[in-house]
């Protein structure tokens, strides 16, 4: 059995309560909600916070929300319930796609949102899809509520712009009507981290790519998107000429690392693949909304 | 299959639901963890971060401050009581803890005791080892250079990481057969090392009774009797005063077959601090340190007649062997039963040689569901008779069947000396083709191919070698192979049976009270099996190599068969007759000739411990007891169908269907054979796929926790689709064979096959195993990488 090392436990009753501990405590104190990151890595000795303060019970985190053109989405809400929301599905294919092949369900029942942002894995799923989606993250904190773009969140890996003291309390993105989403994702094995993963959102105005984002999981995409596909793909007419010279972009500007995953050349490989299989996926669930 | 086709309680053979499920499917089991024993501490052993250091100096003072620990032992301090170092089970020695060295990552340096878990771990925090890190020995295939660092200079006079050169078969001969073929086909393959990984880790809790001295070890042992003996021999304590109790056991795959250092730790412990220890390794630990399987780089070959006759077969195999060299086989057999390689085909020469080297790696190589290295050799020769079918552009199936063993040729004798006791080969194989729809397969994949999609279908065609051994060739450390049995029927005709094996989820409890039940037509239900425990049953060798069934179930029916042999007597004189005049009727004695008139088990048994005259010279009671040397080993066999579709774009594998076809002469239970099945059958998907243990430039483990070694789920799994066919064993006296390894011998060549042959249209010839997206997609670009080290 592995054992962590001692660490004190404390339960925070609301967001300013768990900002007055996170103050108090200091950079030694962690929040844990799924905790199916943290507590294996305390477990290994590889984390070994002096304090958890356990937000499970803040029960305003935990929502989907439609708020006019804005979807929004607590920081408590479970894997699980995003895979089952009706309104998920129907704005973002793409969250489902990826919810379904995000590790298993005994971590999806517990793992978070907020979590999985703020753990950062350079191989998250989330952080791929809110990269596509063009998402907002909100933090709150002593120094009050700010709100920041998915770009330039994540300062590196398993790191982000969330202070010791602060909180991630909701992402939101923008939804339109005829927004198509897909997400595509290799692994070795079912629950496995992907070896590499892409995600595509598309919406089409008078036949021309009005607005598209594509993410990238595991391949050391900056942002984890592909902004230079994005850019090209923008005001075009969606062929699949256009898709596949996309795609090809997507696998030049991403950096993966060789691992026991495989080699960085099959990764990129994957991507060109992956990018190209979510675009057409998007493109179609975009072309369902239309009609 | 669904329980409804269960009996609710056949008298003998027959399916029905297991005995033990009561209690595992409630939570009720009795594992080595769920032991608490008053006063109990617990142990923690520190590990090397190296793969290869010279310990400077190990500082213990901070650790023996802290308040709640007990004892800190380290190797220098086993020095003292001359148990710094233990026999293998393959004439060499292990580390309890290291001495002067630490040889792989993982390896065993302190052991702290303390009062719980939680304060151990801490402890460990404390133990400030010095190293100077020395270049590891990693790749095998360097582990001979001359400048390679030699790992086991703890052996006197030891220059190199040499450990045997073992061979087998006719050299001269074979070398006239391929000098004379008309094709020989070359190919080098990795069986890579993978972990059993069973649920369960190892672990242990001793007590020595500081009071009268008797020392009892609960244990995750496969083998509790041979352990009770080897901690009498190493140790030198009384034999009566030792107990070896293994309880319920989650998992075992010959990954509890040795003994591992921290068991002898909790022993000390207990003895140093005169309290029990409990010791249980976590999920890294098991997959870092205890043993591992396989390992085994082999360089085929084949000869065939042009029109596909296979003529010989000979390979050479470069054994990694790690650190020590712990392989649990007969003394006899360096590389196990590797040299049955020929498999199931009718050759004329054959030739192995196996050379062993040490590596920076765990020691290990007990088994893993491999029947002592009968998986190794039928990947061998399965991958090699497709390797011909290819070259000769015939199917592989139409192969097998030109080359299969004929039944008339049984008992047939292998090039390399093995005497197969029976097999229908072809009949196997003819059912799996027709399962599967076989020439319906082969039609869907030629219309896929011609629109570039990816089908493969694969074939293999095992057989194995079970049932370890006969007294006369088959010893682990000057113990004979034989396994004993007893059983005791009570007054009322219940029945007890004591065996010398032990389960670790193989329904022993219920098949072995088949096994007699079918013998005295006594119920399953009213007999009780004890196992594992050594103050409670005969010697015996223990549960591996698929050898339950063949030697134990073999004492077990001869056993049964004096229970009913005395019973004659018994009723004969119950019923004021001649034995010869009774008949014996599943159950029951009759007089001949009239059914009316006869005893059940039941009544006999009471009569033998009641007041019935028996005639002179017989004793009362109705027990009876069996030590059973077997006369040879017993060759289950199988055909297996895999069929599997590959992405062409991602190269991602997926299992779509997989046929197989066992005969293991007559089933005791259907159900557990089916389960047995099912279990080796994912194994061989786990293996062929995902499953493997490499090591980077530095000798880090790169398989170490069940993030990086992956084991398949039911998602990887098509639903299996099993077949049976039935050729008793002509020497089991039941005609039995075993099937506990079958389905993990037969399966991973069936996959790899299966990948392979989807992969033709890209002239992919080999790859080698987990064939995990990333090695497909290097193999369609004619550059499949070495599966055993960090992947660059």
């Amino acid at each position: 059995m592995q054992v962590p090392a001692p660490v004190e436990y404390e339960r925070a009753l609301s967001v300013d309560d768990a900002i007055e501990r996170l103050t108090r405590l200091g950079p030694e104190a962690r929040l844990v909600a799924g905790g199916h990151s943290l507590l294996p890595m305390m477990k290994l000795r590889l984390a070994r916070p002096e304090c958890l303060i356990d937000i499970n019970g803040l029960a305003d985190l935990s929502f989907i929300r439609r708020d006019g053109n804005v979807l929004r989405i607590g920081a408590m809400t479970r894997h699980s319930e995003l895979l089952a929301s009706q309104v998920i599905s129907e704005v973002a294919k793409i969250i489902p796609d990826a919810e379904a092949v995000i590790a298993d369900p005994i971590v999806r029942n517990r793992g978070t949102v907020g979590g999985s942002m703020c753990q950062a894995d350079p191989a998250e799923d989330l952080s791929a899809v809110f990269a596509a989606l063009d998402a907002m993250v909100e933090i709150r904190g002593p120094r009050g509520t700010r709100v920041v773009s998915v770009n330039g969140f994540h300062t590196g890996p398993y790191s982000t712009v969330v202070e010791p003291d602060e909180i991630l309390t909701e992402v939101s993105f923008v939804t339109q009507k005829n927004l198509g989403s897909a997400y595509e994702k290799v692994e070795r094995r079912v629950g496995d981290w992907a070896i590499a993963a892409a995600g595509a959102v598309i919406a089409l105005q008078d036949g021309k790519i009005q607005r598209v984002g594509i993410g990238l999981a595991a391949v050391g995409a900056p942002d984890f998107r592909a902004s230079r596909a994005e850019a090209y793909l923008l005001g075009k007419d969606a062929t699949p000429d256009l898709f596949d010279e996309a795609a090809r972009m997507a696998s030049a500007e991403c950096n993966p690392n060789s691992d026991q995953r495989g080699p960085s050349a099959y990764k990129r490989h994957l991507v060109e693949v992956l990018t190209r299989r979510a675009l057409d996926g998007a493109l179609s669930n975009s072309k369902g909304k239309a009609n | 299959m669904t329980t409804t086709e269960n009996q609710a309680n056949p008298i003998g053979f027959g399916r029905m639901l297991r005995k033990e499920d009561a209690r595992f499917l409630r939570g009720k089991g009795n594992y080595v963890d769920d032991l608490n024993l008053p006063g109990m501490l617990h142990g923690a052993v520190l590990r090397s971060p190296y793969a290869h250091a010279r310990i400077k100096s190990i500082d213990i003072s901070a650790a023996q401050a802290h308040p709640k620990v007990k004892a800190v032992i380290t190797g220098e301090i086993l020095e003292t009581l001359n148990l710094a170092w233990i026999p293998s089970l393959s004439h060499d020695v292990v580390a309890v803890l290291a001495t002067d060295k630490v040889r792989f990552q993982g390896q065993e340096v302190a052991f702290v005791v303390a009062e719980d878990r939680y304060s151990a771990r801490d402890a460990l925090e404390l133990i400030e080892v010095d190293y100077e890190v020395l270049p590891p020995v990693v790749d095998a295939k360097k582990a001979l250079d001359k400048d390679a660092p030699v790992i086991r200079d703890d052996i006197a006079g030891k220059v190199d990481n040499f450990i045997f050169d073992w061979e087998s078969g006719d050299k001269a001969a074979t070398d006239e057969v391929f000098a004379n073929a008309a094709i020989v086909v070359n190919q080098d393959m990795l069986y890579p090392r993978v972990h059993p990984a069973p649920m369960e880790t190892c672990g242990a809790v001793a007590y020595m009774d500081p009071i009268d001295q008797k020392l009892t070890i609960y244990s995750t042992t496969q083998a509790p009797h041979a352990h009770r003996t080897l901690y009498a021999l190493v140790a030198g304590l009384p034999e009566h005063k030792l107990r070896v109790v293994s309880p319920d056991i989650g998992g075992g795959f010959g990954n509890k077959v040795g003994i591992y250092p921290g068991y002898v730790l909790a022993i000390v412990g207990s003895i140093l601090t005169k309290r029990p220890v409990k010791w249980m390794e976590d999920r890294s630990e098991n997959l870092m340190s205890t043993s591992f399987a396989r390992d085994y780089h082999m360089k085929g070959s084949i000869a065939a007649s042009a029109d596909g006759k296979i003529l010989g077969l000979r390979v050479d195999v470069l054994a990694d062997h790690g650190a020590f060299n712990n392989t649990a086989q007969p003394t006899k057999f360096p590389a196990g039963f590797f040299h049955v390689f020929t498999g199931s085909y009718d050759l004329m020469a054959a030739h192995c040689s196996v050379r062993g080297v040490y590596t920076n790696k765990a020691p290990g190589g007990v088994a893993y569901a491999c029947s002592f290295r009968v998986t190794e050799a039928v990947y061998l020769v399965e991958r090699m008779v497709d390797r011909l079918a290819q070259e000769l552009k015939m199917d592989p199936a139409e192969l097998r069947m030109k080359n299969l063993l004929r039944p008339e040729q049984f008992p047939y004798t292998s090039p390399t000396g093995w005497e197969y006791d029976s097999g229908e080969y072809p009949r196997a194989l003819r059912l799996a083709m027709d399962i599967a729809g076989y020439e319906e397969l082969r039609k869907e994949q030629a219309q896929k191919r011609a629109k570039g999609e990816l089908m493969g279908i694969g074939i293999s065609f095992f057989t194995e070698t079970v049932g370890a051994g006969p007294k006369r060739h088959m010893d682990i450390l000057g113990l004979g192979m034989a396994d004993g049995c007893e059983v005791r029927v009570h007054p009322t005709g219940k029945a007890v049976v004591r065996l010398s094996v032990q389960s670790q989820g193989q329904g022993h409890e219920t098949t072995f009270a088949q096994i007699v039940s079918e013998v005295t037509g006594i119920p399953p239900e009213d007999i009780d099996v004890v196992h594992g425990d050594t103050d409670n049953t005969p010697f015996g060798l223990g549960t591996y190599g698929s050898r339950s069934t063949p030697v134990s179930g073999a004492a077990a029916a001869i056993a049964a068969r004096r229970v009913v042999d005395k019973a004659r007597i018994v009723a004969s004189a119950m019923l004021e007759c001649a034995p010869e005049d009774l008949e014996w009727e599943k159950g029951r004695f009759n007089i001949k000739g009239d059914k009316s008139v006869g005893k059940t088990m039941a009544e006999i048994a009471l009569g033998a411990h009641g007041t019935v005259e028996l005639p002179e010279g017989v004793e009362g009671h109705l027990n009876a007891e069996c030590v059973y040397d077997p006369p040879n080993l017993t060759y289950p066999f199988g055909a297996y169908i895999c069929v599997v579709d590959v992405d062409p774009a991602t190269a991602k594998v997926s299992v779509r269907r997989f046929i197989a076809v066992d005969d293991c002469g007559p089933r005791i239970n259907p159900m557990i054979v089916e389960g047995q099945v099912h279990g080796g059958l994912a194994d061989g998907v786990g293996m062929a796929l995902m499953e493997v243990i490499a090591f980077d430039e530095d000798g880090n483990n790169l398989g170490a926790s069940f993030m990086d070694y992956l084991i398949p789920t039911s998602l990887e799994c098509p639903s299996w689709e099993t077949g049976a066919t039935v050729t008793p064993s002509p020497h089991h006296p039941l005609g039995l064979k075993g099937v506990g390894e079958s389905a993990t011998v037969g399966s991973p060549p069936a996959v790899v096959n299966a990948v392979i042959d989807a992969l033709a249209p890209y002239g992919v010839k080999h790859a080698d195993m987990p064939l995990t997206p990333a090695q497909v997609w290097q193999a369609m670009q004619g550059a499949p990488y070495r599966t055993d080290l960090a992947i660059q």
